[in-house]
């Protein structure tokens, strides 16, 4: 029988693996903002699971919302990164030094 | 093995698969397709959770919207993908670190034997007349309209944002000024000269 476990566990390793993504993929943004999505997806796996073993749809009302929401984000996102390639002819994370910081 | 352990683990192993092929691809396009296959994977195992709806909407803006943006934006953008890769492999070693704490972490929380899994048995199944879009639609349209609504307008912000960011002004377009347009009078744009009239050529009209 497949447990509540199972499915906590199979989120966590999902979202490790974005961890992980994020620290390999450091100078590529697309790459970057790809694990944010899996990471999101992992999250809203947890809240699926929660919501069905508890039996309360609470847990998918939020999921809903946060697929809105990240939807908006990558779109607003990906305009951000294509402004982005038109000014400085590259998504490269080390070229993205003009505020001198 | 029953049937729904054997999904499940064949599923799971998929979608482990996929990511993991997001995060190492090399080119961004086969990443954004290992998402798509990651995504619907995942939208099988909601299914395998009885979360219908949400399952078909994954596939539908996930799959059919964000991610076609996503391959839209990778191959409309010319990466030289030899500086991006540099040094890739540089962080892996602390990287693994914290991935593997982090999973051991959860592993030993939220595995079996300290879970205490008895107090969340699996629920029975849904009788046959149960729709999942109606439960869902029903709390949407109540108690969360407030929220609801909100998401609406975080939509809008989003389509405005976008379509303000990304659009550029050309130069040697030719623009139409609608206050100046709307300014302008009669004086401007009409100059009445007086002129002696012509004599009529009588010879070369025949």
């Amino acid at each position: 029988m497949i447990a509540l476990s199972h499915y906590l566990i199979l989120g966590a390793i999902l979202f490790s693996i974005s961890i992980v993504g994020i620290f390999l993929n450091r100078k590529n943004v697309i790459i970057v903002l790809m694990a944010i999505e899996l990471m999101l997806l992992a999250v809203n796996l947890n809240f699926i699971a929660f919501s069905y073993f508890l039996q309360d749809t609470a847990g998918q009302v939020f999921v809903f919302f946060i697929l809105t929401v990240a939807a908006a984000e990558s779109a607003i996102g990906l305009a951000i990164l294509v402004v982005l390639f038109r000014n400085i002819h590259s998504i490269n994370v080390d070229d993205l030094d003009q505020l001198k910081g | 093995m029953d049937f729904e352990k054997s999904a499940f683990y064949f599923f799971s192993v998929i979608l482990v698969v996929a990511a993991l092929r997001v995060i190492t691809a090399r080119n961004p396009v086969h990443a954004a397709l290992a998402l798509v296959l990651a995504f619907f994977t995942a939208a099988a195992l909601w299914l395998l959770l009885e979360a219908e709806f949400l399952a078909i909407a994954l596939v539908l803006v996930y799959v059919g919207a964000v991610m076609v943006l996503f391959l839209f934006v990778v191959m409309m953008l010319d990466i030289n993908l030899d500086r991006l890769r540099e040094g890739y492999w540089d962080y892996l070693v602390p990287a693994l670190i914290v991935a593997g704490v982090m999973v051991l972490e959860m592993g030993v929380i939220l595995g079996g034997r300290y879970f205490n899994l008895t107090s969340m048995p699996k629920p029975a199944a849904a009788d046959p007349g149960y729709s999942n879009t109606r439960t869902l639609g029903r709390l949407l349209y109540t108690e969360y309209v407030y929220a609801f609504e909100i998401a609406a307008v975080i939509l809008l912000v989003a389509i405005v944002a976008a379509i303000a960011l990304t659009l550029r002004k050309r130069k040697d377009n030719k623009y139409q000024i609608p206050s100046k347009q709307v300014s302008v009078r009669r004086e401007d744009r009409v100059r009445l000269i007086s002129m002696p009239s012509e004599k009529r050529d009588t010879g070369a009209s025949s």
